[in-house]
């Protein structure tokens, strides 16, 4: 077991070496370079010093050998300084950006997975039933709701109308003068509007995978001789069909957990939430390089550790995939 | 100190009356946050090396420079307490204000003056306005407090360059001679410059906090602190300025003409309305033969109503442009008239330069071949797309026709504007406090990285635009650039829009704005919100 997931390990490098080369290449094919964009509507390259700033830069160099610059600054762990005028280290960027984040999006996958297995289950298990049909419905419009759009029309109600909730931001302007305690609530109770949002679409899908996957299992014939052995429905659906319904979820689980690090664009632009997905968006339109791929290096080395993950897992739950591996 | 803060104010304090607020007791005072909101992201808190409108806003509340723009848009002075230029223009001496301190109370000389520039000339250093002192010769400091700018040439521009950020010497020499300049703490972490605020803290991508500064040299500004968030959608801006989360920010015009229109909202802030500083415009390649003729351009600004597109693209909220300088200002030509909206005289015009068969589409055809072309303009801004199709819409009408594009600006710029390859755009130009537009207008500005995008070539325009930008003397300048304006109106080299308005919003508890044509922001550090509807504890 050891040496297939070494194996997998080190074949991932060059799987990895590979999304970058691409995603170089993609990334420096859009029209515009740094130097260009930033100027807006007056380009700045009526200013005399433009080419020396392209070169201080290095982006007078070839593709190629740009390419190979920033590999060789990478293995040393340098992932550069970003283009925009203030030239910051890009790990130091991603650093503060990267807390709020996970911060978010973790709580925001507890919540969908612990109300998804339990209504994907029941609905399952009571198919076609009012409960079932109610749950599609709902599931229905989470899948079909635009995030931006239930995220104002929650602005509105919670923050505007009933001034309830902070409509945007992470902390009040008074945040200073409040209490240490004064001050986590004051936190959650700007997290509350994105996390609610954040959860109603992925709630949907998730809730959907379970009463599918908790279908098929209630089929076998094993559940049937378990029922027929005289086991409470309790048992039968709690300990036998539930666990073996979790696998698949544990696998798209697995899966996304590069999309806890990447953030989500529209939840963070509206809720002017300073996380990962707002600095990758201004990264691509200002074609800040360095920050880009730096980015794109740690999310593809966690796709890739998370699938390693899912098989290794795989094999720890399924004695049988192992197993048929071996023979192969 | 306060008296005289008091005195400064009390015949100014005016502040709309707002209604049931009892007027007696709007009097100065200090205290309270200031909460302002941006859609852009702080770039540096060097605003030297930014050429975004978030860092030089939060970089305003920071640093002086030697001059700046007062309510009229006329050059006063800053850290310069008074100026004089030699006759022939070349020698400018300032006398700088005494006793002015950084930040961290080191004292302000003329030596800082002179860093400032060798740090924007400096080839390491990344500043976009370098081209603002090519002409300069000599930077010398002729004691504490006296500075002598030698010119090369005369340079029209000259006294406004020197609007530019002044930086501590004292801080940044070292990072400056290394070339690293963007490393320096006082780029991100701790800025340091003579103004009305002080830095207080930095998240990035979330908010710039800066405090009043007690030891400013023009007096202690009343507001104590003020936050400039970013919040990147504006629909969330407008969504906070209905809940009273932000003090100052900008309306679309949407939102200005018909949803902010009821008592509660208008009771909370006081709406501000004054002409931008951008225009836009409908321009032609001149290098098509098509568009060299000046009667087919007069044609097309006959043909287009822009008064019927002033209101539909911004319900009414911008004014008409006659040529590229800003209404209200000392350089626009007020006797200039626009090209009136008349589709029979545009059809006319058409038909002198030879376009006067019809097709059976209904389009005008020469030599056998029909007028069409293609238009261009920039993805992401609607503003653009509705007048591309007024513009089809309008041409149409008179036997032309009109391909839209829409491309993304980067593609936009790079794969066409800068290799000339488009028939027509409508894209906008943003003006500075300064007439002088050599670089857009003049003939020798038309190389592929260059701005004169439609290769516009007109001796008397070149002859004006240079006489206009080599002399210091308002009075003079004023008679290039009033002819210039005639001539660009008759010549149409591109068929100019309108001028689109700025539409600011302030919290009524905030007083002593002033609007005019510099807008509302040239003296924010003199606001102040009265001691009773003081709404944030703060220092």
């Amino acid at each position: 077991m050891l040496a297939y997931a070494l194996r997998r390990l080190l074949l991932a490098l060059p799987l990895l070496l590979g999304i970058t080369f691409v995603s170089f290449i993609v990334i420096h094919l859009a029209p515009g370079d740094p130097v260009e964009m930033a100027g807006g509507d007056v380009p700045m390259t009526q200013n005399p010093q433009v080419g020396k700033w392209r070169e201080e830069l290095g982006l007078d160099k070839p593709l190629h050998v740009q390419y190979l610059n920033w590999v060789s600054r990478l293995v040393r762990f340098d992932f550069g300084r970003s283009f925009a005028p203030h030239g910051r280290p890009v790990l130091t960027m991603i650093a503060e950006r990267l807390p709020i984040t996970l911060l978010l999006n973790i709580v925001e996958m507890l919540i969908i997975v612990t109300m998804a297995v339990p209504v994907g289950a029941l609905s399952a298990t009571r198919q076609y039933s009012a409960f079932d049909k109610v749950t599609t419905i709902f599931v229905f419009i989470g899948f079909a709701t635009p995030d931006f759009w239930l995220a104002l029309l929650l602005m509105i109600l919670f923050g505007v109308q009933l001034g309830w909730l902070p409509i945007s931001g992470l902390r009040s302007m008074n945040w200073e003068y409040l209490s240490f305690w004064q001050q986590q609530g004051d936190f959650l109770a700007h997290l509350t509007l994105p996390i609610v949002v954040a959860t109603f679409g992925g709630l949907a899908g998730f809730s959907r995978y379970m009463r599918q996957s908790m279908l098929e299992v209630i089929r076998q014939d094993y559940i049937q001789s378990a029922r027929a052995k005289g086991l409470a429905e309790r048992v039968v659906i709690g300990k036998h069909a539930l666990r073996n319904a979790l696998l698949p979820i544990v696998t798209i689980l697995g899966l996304s957990l590069p999309t806890l690090i990447g953030g989500s664009v529209i939840v963070e632009s509206i809720f002017a939430i300073p996380g990962m997905g707002q600095l990758m968006v201004q990264a691509a339109f200002e074609r800040d390089y360095p920050v880009l791929m730096g980015n794109l290096v740690i999310v593809s080395t966690l796709t890739l550790l998370a699938n390693l993950a899912a098989d290794v897992a795989y094999g720890l739950v399924d004695p049988r995939i192992r197993v048929g591996r071996r023979r192969r | 100190m306060l008296l005289a803060l008091a005195a400064g104010c009390n015949g100014e304090a005016g502040g709309p009356p707002g209604e049931g607020k009892p007027s007696g007791a709007i009097t100065p005072a200090y205290g309270d946050t200031r909460i302002e909101a941006s859609i852009g992201n702080v770039s540096s808190l060097i605003p030297n090396v930014t050429s975004d409108a978030a860092s030089h806003e939060v970089g305003d509340f920071m640093y002086n420079g030697l001059v700046t723009l007062g309510r009229d848009l006329e050059v006063t002075g800053d850290l310069a307490k008074s100026w004089t230029f030699s006759k022939d223009c070349l020698t400018l001496d300032f006398k700088l204000e005494q006793g002015v301190r950084w930040h961290d109370g080191q004292p302000f000389t003329a030596d800082d003056v002179v860093f400032t520039w060798e740090t924007t000339m400096n080839a390491k250093t990344p500043s976009p306005y370098k081209s603002d002192f090519l002409d300069v010769d000599r930077v010398e400091a002729r004691g504490p407090h006296e500075v002598r700018i030698s010119y090369k040439r005369p340079y029209a521009k000259a006294l406004l360059s020197w609007a530019v950020p002044m930086l501590p010497r004292h801080l940044l020499e070292r990072w400056v001679r290394d070339g690293k300049l963007r490393e320096a703490p006082q780029n991100w972490t701790a800025p340091i410059g003579t103004g009305p605020y002080r830095f207080k803290e930095m998240k990035s991508g979330e908010k710039v906090v800066v405090v009043a500064n007690p030891d400013y040299f023009k007096g202690r500004p009343p507001i104590s602190r003020i936050v400039y968030r970013i919040i990147p959608s504006q629909a969330t801006i407008f969504l906070e300025l209905k809940a009273k989360g932000v003090d100052v920010a900008a309306l679309t015009a949407l939102q200005y003409k018909r949803q902010t229109e009821y008592p509660a909202f208008e009771k909370a802030y006081n709406k501000y309305r004054y002409a931008g500083a951008g225009y836009t415009y409908f321009g032609f390649n001149l290098k098509d033969k098509r568009f060299a003729d000046r009667r087919v351009r007069r044609a097309f600004a006959h043909a287009i109503n822009k008064q019927e597109l002033l209101d539909g693209v911004v319900l009414g909220l911008g004014r008409r442009a006659t040529g590229p300088f800003r209404p209200g200002t000392w350089a626009d030509n007020p006797e200039v008239k626009g090209v009136p909206y008349d589709p029979k005289r545009a059809q006319a015009l058409l038909a002198e330069a030879g376009w006067r068969e019809r097709n059976a589409d209904g389009l005008l055809v020469k030599d056998g071949v029909p007028f069409t072309f293609e238009l261009l303009t920039n993805q992401g801004n609607d503003e653009r797309k509705k007048i591309a199709e007024i513009i089809q819409a309008s041409l149409r009408e008179v036997g032309v026709g009109v391909d839209i594009r829409v491309l993304e600006w980067a593609a936009l710029l790079k794969e066409h504007i800068k290799k000339r390859n488009f028939d027509s755009i409508v894209l906008g130009w943003g003006t500075g406090a300064d007439p002088d537009q050599y670089v857009v207008w003049h003939s020798s500005q038309s190389g592929p990285d260059d701005l004169n995008h439609i290769s516009y070539a007109n001796p008397e325009v070149d002859a004006l635009l240079e006489a206009g930008r080599s002399s210091c003397v308002q009075a003079e300048r004023v008679r290039y650039y009033h002819r210039l304006h005639q001539v660009l109106a008759d010549d149409q080299p591109l068929v100019f829009l309108y001028w689109r308005d700025a539409l600011p919003v302030v919290s009524s508890r905030i007083y002593g704005i002033q609007p005019g044509p510099a807008g509302i922001k040239w003296n924010f550090n003199d606001w102040f919100v009265p001691k009773y509807l003081q709404r944030y504890t703060a220092g």
